[in-house]
This record gives structure tokens, sequence and C-alpha cells, in this order.
């Protein structure tokens, strides 16, 4: 199923999409962007209670739905389409998709249900402020102290940081460098030591946290050491995810900018009947279009065990980035000067492509990662 | 039902074959034997040499023929190209005369469609065709023919209104190529190949039931045409590996056919090429060149998920949206993409040719090749105003060419 979707899946597609369009319309995004919190709780709640969509990809052992992967990127796309304000691409796609891989069976029966029933949300923090999504990123270290595992460090850019209950927390062993000793864990949003700050975002539909840890008790989810690898993993299915929600707002940008082009009327004619603005809809269309392949495809890929799945989620985030940032853009400028007033909303998605682009990495860092897996530039 | 049919019509196939291949018969004899039958062309009526088959049965058919090693109808312009257009608009008497040597490979063809004036504008041609009481005498210049130097026919649009819009002057002609009036020259291309020729054409003769469709109405046959031309690569047939007379003519006969297309693979970028030239020179510690060749990468995979998104939905009933559009235009992204990776992995070496250029010259023939990729079959610029309208539905120019009578049109050419 890498290149249709089943008619189950169209269904989940459309539910979504309505719930989005009823609860999430553009002047709710506005208020919540305005908003303490973010997001509206009581809207959460129904996309949980109604839709189930905090379980999707969770298996029903652990209180989700049992779905997959590719079910959970077409949340995503719709979610992102609309720029619903909710802890979903944190607690959901990564947080919950980390847990799922690394930890232990005990683990994930005591974790996943509250996530699943969105009554806990989570997050994962990987960053730190140098913002570094890779191995040699991270510094924040786990050590043995009487028995217990406390962490001291900085992370940053963590998504719904200063809201999640539980943050999975990306750490190494104290004096271990690179690939070595790394691992994932998990600490109580309101742990002892846990400084939590709000950073002022651009995007104010993205809330980011830097996360100051003094001692703060944590706990080892999976076996300590499985750490590169299994991080790797998390990494690109993180990135699939992401990849996924910026393709919805891709489109929602084109469509935006389409819908424009055949109403303005300049010169006696709609602009979009000039081929100066139709043929830049169409190089918008082209990039958006490889940019859902490539998305549709690792997601699914993401389901079957692929072990290209690095280079799949390198190709998806990729090509996502370099699309959002285009189509958000390119609506812009159509719209012209309408375009670049506060009223309008095309800087919402202008904000969303510009903080989606960086965020875990963008095109540049995930090309040279594709290189990499390519085998480009290794010795042979 | 359809299992039953498919079941039914392989096992009669493959008693046909049984009793009558052997590939120690002259093509010509083979292919005689195909029209007799009707298992050369499957899909085509059996009043004319097939069987009415469905496409899904008909590639029943083919790949009995392949499991034989039997070798098929004739391939390449006449094939492709004439002969449906002639199955859907021609004349019973000229289907009588022209399907058979097409099918048996007797007769080659080409398409005399594009002029140097009209391009992209293929309805703005202005070859002139005019009945003289006897004969149409046509004058005027054709360009981009693939084969035309062999060929026994060429399909031919030319004016023969000039006082009514574009597309309602044009008539569908057969040209017959071996005459005084027709002259046929290479015309070389700036990678250096010849594929293609030009074509004069100065008082020559068509008889008047060589006409296709109605006089006046060749644009409607036109576009039959272009709509098979998109399946021609699939038409082009490869070759049959083992032993025998007929298999051996059929090679003989596949090179001519594919001899013009020799270099498409380059104009296409050679993507392939890169990881194995980035290792073969060292260069792949370039942070630059690493970035390019993975963007080249997720295009040529994107562009295939894309293309296969596209299959997806048609297998499954529905029309593919935008991602059964965009191939045309991704290939010309690949292509300028590719290019450029080559260019950085040769460095200095990109100022060569020939046997002093990397690969024996063909970096040289790639970068000298993908220009050819936008333009052939279709500009880019063409492409996306395709696309614009009717995929995303934006609102067409205002034309200045249709509604008034094609005379008063200004032109490159006036005839």
């Amino acid at each position: 199923m890498r290149f249709s979707f089943s008619d189950e899946q169209q269904e989940l597609r459309r539910v979504v999409r309505r719930f989005c369009e009823e609860r999430s319309p553009r002047a709710e995004v506005r208020r919540l962007m305005e908003s303490e919190r973010g997001y509206d709780p009581s809207t959460w709640r129904q996309l949980c209670d109604e839709l189930g969509l905090a379980g999707v990809h969770i298996p029903e052992a652990f209180g989700g739905q049992g779905f997959g992967f590719a079910e959970l990127a077409i949340g995503l796309e719709e979610t992102g389409r609309a720029l619903l304000c909710a802890p979903f691409l944190s607690s959901v796609a990564f947080a919950a998709t980390a847990i799922l891989e690394v930890a232990s069976e005990t683990e994930k029966q005591e974790l996943l249900p509250g996530i699943a029933a969105g009554t806990t949300t989570a997050t994962l923090a990987f960053a730190e402020p140098a913002g570094e999504w890779t191995a040699d990123g991270v510094s924040l270290t786990a050590r043995a102290a009487g028995g217990e595992l406390r962490l001291d460090g900085t992370k940053s850019f963590v998504p719904d940081g200063c809201t999640a209950d539980l943050i999975v927390v990306v750490a190494r062993e104290p004096g271990s460098a690179g690939d070595e000793g790394l691992g994932l864990f998990g600490v109580a949003g309101d742990a002892p030591g846990l400084a939590r700050r709000s950073l002022a975002t651009l995007d104010a539909t993205r809330r980011l946290a830097r996360l100051d840890f003094e001692s703060v008790a944590a706990r080892p989810l999976g076996e300590p050491g499985s750490g590169a690898p299994a991080l790797a993993r998390v990494q690109a299915l993180a990135a699939i995810a992401l990849a996924n929600e910026m393709v919805g707002g891709a489109e929602q940008a084109l469509d935006s900018a389409v819908a424009y082009a055949k109403t303005r009327m300049q010169f006696g004619r709609p602009i979009g009947s000039f081929q100066a603005i139709k043929h830049k809809c169409v190089e918008v269309l082209l990039e958006v279009e490889l940019a859902k392949s490539a998305a549709y495809y690792a997601a699914a890929a993401a389901d079957e065990g692929d072990p290209e799945l690095g280079a799949l989620a390198a190709i998806a985030k990729s090509l996502a980035s370099d699309a959002f940032r285009k189509a958000a853009a390119e609506n812009i400028q159509i719209h012209g000067g309408i375009g670049f007033t506060w009223e309008d909303d095309a800087h919402l998605y202008f904000r969303r492509a510009k903080s989606s682009e960086v965020f875990l990495g963008d095109a540049g860092f995930w090309r040279q990662r594709l290189a990499d897996e390519l085998g480009v530039g290794r010795d042979e | 039902m359809s299992e039953l049919d498919e079941a039914s019509v392989r096992s009669e196939v493959r008693a046909w074959l049984e009793a009558n291949w052997d590939p120690e018969r002259s093509l010509r004899e083979w292919r005689e034997r195909l029209a007799d039958s009707g298992w050369g062309v499957p899909t085509w009526p059996r009043e004319w040499y097939g069987r009415g088959l469905r496409l899904h049965l008909a590639k029943v058919v083919h790949e009995e023929f392949t499991r034989g090693g039997a070798v098929g109808a004739a391939t390449g312009v006449g094939m492709g190209l004439a002969a449906p257009t002639l199955l859907e608009h021609g004349s019973d008497e000229l289907k009588r005369r022209l399907l058979r040597p097409i099918l048996t490979g007797e007769h080659t063809w080409c398409q005399l469609f594009s002029e140097p004036g009209s391009g992209s504008d293929l309805a703005g041609l202005t070859t002139r065709a005019q009945f003289d009481g006897e004969h149409w005498l046509v004058n005027g210049q054709k360009v981009w023919t693939t084969s035309a130097h062999h060929a026994r026919y060429g399909m031919l649009l030319a004016r023969t209104d000039w006082d009514v819009s574009k597309h309602r002057g044009i008539t569908y002609f057969v040209l017959e190529m071996q005459q005084p009036g027709v002259e046929v020259r290479p015309l070389r291309q700036m990678n250096g190949h010849a594929s293609f020729n030009e074509v004069f054409l100065t008082d020559a003769r068509v008889a008047p039931d060589n006409v296709i469709g109605e006089v006046g109405g060749g644009w409607t046959v036109a576009l039959a045409t272009l709509a098979h031309e998109r399946g021609m690569a699939a038409l082009r047939g490869s070759a049959i590996p083992g032993e025998g007379r007929t298999r051996r003519e059929y090679r003989e006969e596949l090179d001519h056919v594919m001899a013009p297309y020799v270099w498409y693979p380059q104009r296409a970028g050679r993507a392939d090429l890169v990881i194995g030239r980035t290792r073969a020179t060292g260069r792949g510690a370039d942070p630059v060149l690493r970035d390019a060749i993975a963007q080249l990468h997720a295009l040529v995979r994107a562009s295939e998920w894309t293309q296969l998104r596209a299959a997806a939905a048609r297998a499954a009933g529905r029309p593919p949206g935008a991602e059964g559009s965009i191939g045309k235009l991704c290939s010309s992204h690949i292509a300028r993409a590719a290019a450029a990776v080559h260019t950085r992995i040769a460095g200095a070496d990109a100022m060569l040719a020939g046997a002093d250029s990397p690969l024996e010259g063909l970096i040289a023939e790639i970068l000298l090749s993908v220009p050819g990729q936008s333009i052939a079959g279709g500009t880019d610029e063409i492409q996306h105003n395709i696309l614009g309208e009717r995929v995303l539905g934006l609102p067409k120019e205002p034309a200045v060419d249709v509604g008034r009578a094609f005379r008063d049109v200004p032109k490159n050419v006036e005839r």
C-alpha cells in the first residue's frame, strides 16, 4: 500500500479533515496562537475521545487503535493542512513512537495507555541549545546515583515541552561520546529539578521549550545501551511523521494560491491566466506532489520494517522541507500585497513551513545523511 | 469470467504458436502468417488482421510470444502511430491498402507534423496543400522527422483552407515519400547525432483518396495520432535472444528502427551513473557534490513513486490526479540535475569531448543531449500550461489566433 490508500484509510482522512474544518478553522488557530497553553484541551479531548487519534498507531494491547504508521501519517497530514493546535505530533508521533521502539513490554503497558487516551501528553527531548539532531549533539548526561538515575544538562526546541506530562529524553552516560552510551529516559513533566521555559517561537502554533535538568530523577526506557541504532530509528520515524504533517500544510498553501489566482482580477483578467503566475503554481504543484509521494512511501515503509528507512526518511524530510517552504513563500507572492498582511492567513503557513523546515534538521542536513546512506564518500 | 477468457486465450495462442512458430522462416513469411492469424496485433479488429481482444488479454498473447521466444509484429512509427490513426479514422480502402504492410514491416512510416515555423503551436502549421483537379499539390517544409529517409509513407498535416480558423483548415494526408517533390535531408543536432530529418515538399503529389478523415478535419485526426505518441515507448520492441533466421532478421530490423534513439538515455541525464562516477573519481568528500547527489537521488526516487501512485490509481479504476501528469516535467528536472552533478564530478574534464572526455565521450554526450529533454515531446513551458489549466484549473490566456481567418494570424513564414 505504498502507492494508494485503502477505502478505510480514505475514510479516516475524511473524518479527520471534517473534524479539523469544524474545530480548527483559521480563526480558532489564531485564537490559540495567542493563548497561554497553545491548544484547546477540550478540542484535544474530543480528538482523542471521538476519533481516537491519539492512539491511532498504538497497538490495542496498549490501549490504542492498532492501526499503523501509515494511518498516523494520514492524521498528521490532515492536522498539518489545518494547522491544528494540539500535542498530536509531539505526544503521539514523537513520544509514543519512541516508546514503542525502545521500551520494554512492562514500560509500554504503563506509559502508552495514557498517551493513547490523550489523558497523558508526552514529548521527545532530543536537541540541545546548539540545535543539532545528531548523536554528537547530545551532551545531557544520565548518571547513576544511589540506585537512581539523575539527568543533568539542557534540552531545547522541545515541542510542547512546557505542557507535556511525560518527557522522553535522549541522554548519554557521563564520559561517553559519539554513538556510545546513548539512551532514552522518561521524566515526569513536574519532576523536581526540571526548569521549563517556553521559547518565543516564529510559529506560534508550534510551542517549543527549553528544559534545564539539574539532578532530575529519570527512568531508563528499554535496555540500557540500546542507544545509537534505536535513536537513529526514532529519529527517522520522527522525520517521516513530520514530513507527512508538512505535505498537508504545503498542499493547503498551494490550494490557497491557486484559488486566489483564479479570482484575483488585474489587467482585466484573472491573474492565474498569466503564465508568470500559472507556471509558478505548477512548479509548486510539482514539488508538493513529489514530497507527498516520498512522505507516503516512507510512512508505509515504516510499517513494513523497511531496512532502507534512514534513506527514506532523508528523502521525505528533505523534499518536504523544500516543498513546504516554496509553497508557503509562493502563496504569499501570488497573493501580492494582501499576502504580506497580518490579516491574511498566508503568513501562518509561512511560519509553520519555516519552523518545520529546520525542525529535526533541514534539507541540507538530511541530504548529507542521504549521501552517507548511498555510500557517497565512503572508502571502498 | 475474465479468468476463463484468459485461460482460453492462453491455450489458443499457445497451440497456434506450437503449430506455426518456426524460427527458420524468413521474417516476412512469418509476419504474413501473423497477419492471417490475428495473433500479431490481437487488439486490432478481426476484419483488420487482429482478434478484437481487450488490452489485458492482449498482454496474455504477448506473454505467450515472449515465453516461446516468438517474434511479433513490426514496431516503430508505422505500427505505433500510423496504424492506430488509420484504424480510427481511415477509409476502408486505406486500411485495406496500408495496414497489412505496416504489420509485416514491409512499409515503414514517418510523421510529417512539426515545421520550422510551428513547434509548440502545431496547429499554426503553414505547409500548403492545393487541389489541382486531379491531385493535391503540397508545398512547405517539415522538421524533426525520424526515419524519413527510408520511409515509404508519411503522415502529413497540411493547410487546405486559409480562410477559416486555424484548427479548421487542416487536412491529414498519406504522402508517398518516394517521389520527386519530396526531398529529405538529415538534420544534425547539437550533440552531433542526426536522428531526425528535414523534409522539403515542392509540388509533392497526393492522390485524393489518400486523405484520412475529412478535408479540413485533419486536426481531429492529428489529435488521435498525438494521443498514441505517448504510448510509443511501450511499442518499441526489444531483441529476442536465440537462434534462427526469423530472430536474426528481426534483430536487424530492430537495430534499424532503434538507431535514432541510441542517445536517448543520455538525454535523460544518466542519473544511474552518478554514484559509480563519484567513487571512481574519489570526489565523494565534496559536500556540495554530496548535497547535489542526494537531491538528484531524492528526485529520481520520488518521481518513480509518483508514477507508481498514478499507476495504482488507474489500476483501481480511479482517474489519477496531478500525480499522473507531472512525469514529463520531472524528467526535465532530473535530466538537468543529473547533468549538473556529472559536471561537478568531471570538473575540468567537462571541457573535453570524444575519447578525451570521461567514459569515452559519454559524459560529454550527456551534457550535450540533456537540453533536448525539456523540448522534445512538448516543451516544459507547454507542460506548465497544460498542468496549470487541466490539473489546477487555472484560466487560459486570451487567444489572439482563434476565431479569425488563419490568413490574418501573424506567423513566422508567409506562404
